[in-house]
């Protein structure tokens, strides 16, 4: 059974939390006892009627504001596969929240709402969409119930958020836009009746719908070593092989392998999952790999084809976003992490920060802080065996660690 | 939805827990799972087994015994520790109570649930534990749902909301200061159901109270409690037989029954799919207030 991840993004009132209780709602994912609680709640609120929202704004600080303010993961299955919604903020100062919560995601899902049309919030959203290379985006215009499911009103969102999409220097390979009412449940899991002028799906059938390349057959072949397992017990005396999961390709029984950063190669003996053996090991499949001849691998290596490995890089250019109250301090050292490899690595130069809101350059911006997105030149003490992100994003991600405060204070994309 | 029955269970999930577990294994020096014998940490016990195959299972399992256990999950917890071969390190809540540390609750409704944090933190802290590994599920409760897989705790165990560390893409960053540890969650995606497919794909043993069976039980509140000496009565609370089974493991005084017939994987399967009441709504624990999880997530308990 697949998994399908989603992220959704919206400013505070557009009805995100609505829409995802609808979901959970129509799919028939909430449990009696959450939905007698929501009746409860909803009454207390003196509100008379359910409200969904409720379902999903967690934390004490969060239902007194009545405002969203982390990433919460929110679960439900239809016979067709599993969905994973990644729910982040809205608003300005959570930047950080919504490219974590956008950094696993498959599907982007944009709410805009209906009076409003497109607000700062909506640059933002389609912004990190953008830079995190997210291949679905759903645009939700919410709240038709409240423009009188005008037709022309969709319609002007719609143009608005094309000419948006016009300007970007990357297009996602699909942009999807449905009219809904979350609160009325309009277009969510089932067709309107009340927008019959709308021809296609509805936001779950449309979900449905996506497909994968699980074979990830355009990507080359990436395993990052996490650890050497040597067993050393009579029944595996000789036993040596290397733990991991598949960042990107597949690896197959008998490829001739090379390993970085000592640059031996070898071939692959077998692959192993458990008890099992198996011919292939795809991306994102645990298993343990091991090889003809004894080469020097150990945790942080990678194995990757003879004929296409990546590069060692030292030297690098990549964009990122800044997640930590302490600013970026150009000439200082941070950990640099590349799925687990990490690195000692000096900040060489800041060389630009992006207004996200307008996509231009920010004259004169000399220092990035928290939520600020930019571009750096950084120098890293040992290679790292990197791809770009726009050509393999599985091995194109980093973070920044710093030494002292031990936080992840960025998230960068190799350029 | 349809309620077409989904067995599969989505590889993906497996994938995913088996990467953090053999993360936690090379990022933390003396990391540990916390055992409750529940079908959650038996799945965690499972996975760690598969992370680090043909080498041994790297962590001792931890268990604080609150006293008020069901004797089925004991007896299970010494066999499963007896038949892999695994280290288990037990530490008791009723030591913590003759130390003077924590106080029995009283009253009808008393527990040693919010007890067993202390002996918890208190065994961390002894046994130099930097990463203790957690079957908790972001599902289960709302709290719960804006954990991270890493969560990093202070010297107290305290968990802050608004200070957590971002996680992006599956990079897991474990560095700590001396003093602080991490609460690991490789289950952190699944779901109640995925748990149980697993359980039934991968055919593994659980403690028998998951399993109808006949047992002495009380009705309080609009649940069933399972009659036994830890369980404070009043008068009119008159134990009768019944055939009941558990949808989680916790203490006899604060997990309550289901009246069930279920007693094999596949009837326990359907049986959730249909349940009008959800997993946590049988902990009482979690019944004191709206944010009582939350709370208790701060004090440091998972």
């Amino acid at each position: 059974m697949e998994v399908l991840r989603i992220t959704t993004s919206g400013s505070v009132d557009d009805g995100k939390s609505t829409l995802i209780g609808r979901l959970l709602y129509d799919t028939n994912s909430i449990p009696q006892d959450k939905m007698e609680a929501l009746h409860a709640a909803s009454k207390r609120k003196g509100l008379d009627f359910t409200d969904l929202s409720l379902l999903t704004d967690g934390l004490v600080a969060e239902r007194e504001q009545g405002i969203t303010i982390d990433v919460a993961h929110i679960y439900f299955s239809t016979p067709n596969r599993k969905y994973i919604i990644a729910d982040t903020p809205g608003h300005v100062e959570y930047t950080r929240n919504m490219v974590t919560g956008a950094s696993n995601a498959q599907v982007s899902l944009i709410l805009i709402d209906a009076r409003k049309g497109i607000v700062e919030q909506t640059y933002r959203h389609f912004f990190i969409a953008s830079l995190l290379r997210i291949p679905y985006l759903v645009v939700c215009v919410n709240k038709m119930d409240l423009v009188e499911y005008s037709e022309a009103r969709f319609n002007q969102i719609v143009e608005d958020f094309q000419a948006l999409v016009a300007s970007a220097s990357f297009k996602a390979p699909s942009i999807k836009f449905i009219p809904i009412s979350s609160l009325y449940g309009e277009n969510v899991a089932g067709k309107s009746e009340k927008i019959s002028w709308y021809k296609g799906d509805s936001l779950l059938d449309y979900l449905e719908q996506i497909t994968f390349d699980h074979a990830d057959s355009s990507h080359p072949a990436r395993f990052p070593v996490q650890s050497v397992i040597r067993p050393r017990t009579e029944a595996f005396h000789d036993f040596r092989g290397f733990a991991g999961k598949v960042a990107s390709g597949q690896f197959n029984v008998g490829d001739e392998i090379i390993s970085l950063p000592s640059q031996q190669t070898s071939k692959i003996k077998s692959i192993e999952q458990f008890e099992k053996q198996l011919e292939v090991a795809q991306a994102r499949e645990s298993v343990v790999i091991t090889l003809e001849t004894e080469i020097d691998t150990s945790r942080g290596s990678m194995l990757a084809k003879v004929d296409n490995a990546p590069a060692l890089l030292k030297d690098i250019t990549a964009n990122i976003c800044w997640m930590d109250q302490q600013k970026l301090v150009p000439g200082k050292t941070y950990l640099l992490q590349h799925g687990i490899n990490r690195v000692k690595a000096k900040v060489q130069q800041l060389l630009e920060v992006v207004d996200v809101t307008s996509n231009q350059l920010v004259e004169d911006k000399k220092e990035m802080g928290l939520n600020d997105i930019g571009k750096i030149a950084i120098k890293t003490a040992a290679p790292i065996f990197a791809d770009a992100y726009s050509v393999n994003p599985a091995n194109g991600a980093f973070i920044l660690i710093d030494e002292f405060s031990n936080s992840t204070v960025a998230v960068g994309f190799v350029a | 939805m349809s309620n077409k029955i989904q067995w599969e269970f989505p590889q993906a999930l497996e994938d995913e827990a088996i990467y953090i577990l053999r993360e936690t294994a090379a990022q933390f020096e003396r990391p540990a799972i916390l055992f409750s014998g529940g079908k959650d940490s038996i799945t965690i016990v499972r996975l760690a087994q598969k992370a680090f195959y043909p080498g041994k299972c790297p962590f001792p399992l931890l268990h604080i015994d609150t006293g008020h256990n069901f004797p089925e999950t004991i007896q299970f917890r010494d066999w499963l520790v007896a038949s892999l071969g695994l280290e288990l390190v037990v530490r008791n809540v009723q030591d913590s109570i003759n130390q003077g540390k924590v106080q029995e609750e009283t009253g009808k409704y008393a527990s040693r649930n919010a007890l067993q944090t202390v002996t918890l933190l208190d065994a961390i802290e002894e046994m130099k534990y930097d990463a203790c590994i957690g079957g908790a599920r972001r599902d289960e409760e709302k709290a719960r749902a804006k954990e991270r897989i890493f969560s990093v705790r202070d010297e107290f165990g305290q968990w802050n909301a608004k200070m957590q560390r971002p996680e992006l893409f599956d990079m897991l960053n474990g560095k700590i200061n001396i003093g602080e540890n991490v609460r690991v969650f490789p289950i952190s995606n699944w779901t109640e159901l995925d748990v149980w497919n697993y359980i039934r794909r991968e055919k593994l043993e659980i403690p028998s109270i998951y399993f109808s069976h006949e047992r002495d039980i009380i009705e309080r509140d609009g649940m069933y409690w399972p009659a036994s000496p830890f369980l404070n009565t009043t008068d009119e609370e008159v134990p009768f037989r019944q055939k009941v089974r558990f949808r989680t493991v916790g203490d006899m005084t604060c997990t309550a029954a289901v009246i069930s017939e279920a007693d094999k994987l596949e009837d326990i399967i359907s049986e959730i799919l249909e349940a009008k009441i959800s997993e946590r709504g049988a902990r009482i624990d979690d019944k004191r207030s709206e944010a009582a999880m939350e709370k208790r997530k701060q004090a440091g308990y998972f």
